[in-house]
């Protein structure tokens, strides 16, 4: 029971990340501020909810039930190296091919110009 | 010879786990194709350094993993307060900064390049020798970075 709770504290608090993560996306303004919200929360989002997925598993502990846990790590481990270097490498190539990022000035200075 | 060693023992681990069976059969075919990898590529596994430096690197990050992603829960809070914040073009403030670090190894400088890039509200864009490039979200992002992450990792894997 108290396993079950844990799990799904994890797994919800995840889906709240994963939430909030898209909700960003879909409001920042440009592809570099979008980036933080997609490639970050998402990190953390998925390593909650992989955590609550281990915790889920190792409910009745056995030594199958151990490797399951620890394969399930390895996911979250790829995660913590993938995604950051995914993220890097995104804005890096944007940055190379020329692409402005959102500027507060530009656009306080368009707000005037209303 | 040590780092074929190792790498051979990790590879059977990881095997083991893998596989989860422990019957002969299996366990021959793991140990067969440990020692293929072992044989061909344990310098891509183990390079450079010696052994002490290896366990101390290793206890360094096990003690520095636990304390990132308390970081890492604490920027993601605020990138997500940016996100849900009803005006939000008055709170975030996009800019590219440059700092130069002091860390000489390149595996501390990989790991604080990542740690930057865990960290929500920054984005390392380039690592030139010792001069890191990183993208801000906010204001108050940039005035963090590097903070007290540069440090952390100095502590973790920076001696000899």
């Amino acid at each position: 029971m108290i396993f079950d709770i844990v799990a799904a504290v994890f797994i919800v608090a995840g889906l709240v990340f994963f939430a909030l993560g898209v909700l960003g996306v879909l409001r920042f303004p440009d592809f570099f501020s979008r980036m933080h919200a997609a490639g970050k929360c998402d990190a953390l989002a998925a390593i909650l909810i992989i955590l609550g997925f281990m915790v889920y598993v190792l409910k009745d502990f056995s030594g199958p039930s151990l490797l399951v846990a620890l394969k399930i790590f390895f996911i979250a481990i790829f995660i913590f190296v993938a995604s950051p270097t995914a993220t890097h490498a995104l804005v890096k190539t944007a940055l190379l091919l020329g692409a402005k990022p959102w500027s507060r000035q530009e656009w306080l200075e368009r707000r005037r110009q209303k | 010879m040590t780092a074929k060693i190792a790498t051979f023992l990790v590879m059977l681990a990881f095997w083991v786990v893998l596989s989860g069976k422990l019957d002969a059969f299996h366990l021959t075919l793991g140990v067969l194709s440990s020692l293929l990898i072992a044989w061909f590529s344990s310098d891509l596994l183990f390079f450079g350094g010696d052994r002490r430096s290896w366990v101390r690197g290793t206890i360094g990050l096990a003690l520095y993993l636990p304390w990132l992603l308390w970081e890492i829960l604490l920027a993601t809070l605020h990138v997500a307060w940016v996100a849900i914040h009803p005006r939000m073009y008055e709170v975030i403030d996009p800019q590219i900064i440059r700092f130069k670090t002091r860390l000489k190894r390149p595996i501390s400088k990989v790991a604080l390049a990542q740690s930057i890039t865990l960290t929500p509200g920054t984005i390392t864009v380039d690592i030139d020798e010792d001069e890191f490039t990183v993208f801000a979200l906010t204001n108050s992002a940039a005035e963090g970075c590097p903070g007290s992450l540069e440090p952390r990792v100095a502590k973790a894997l920076e001696f000899d």
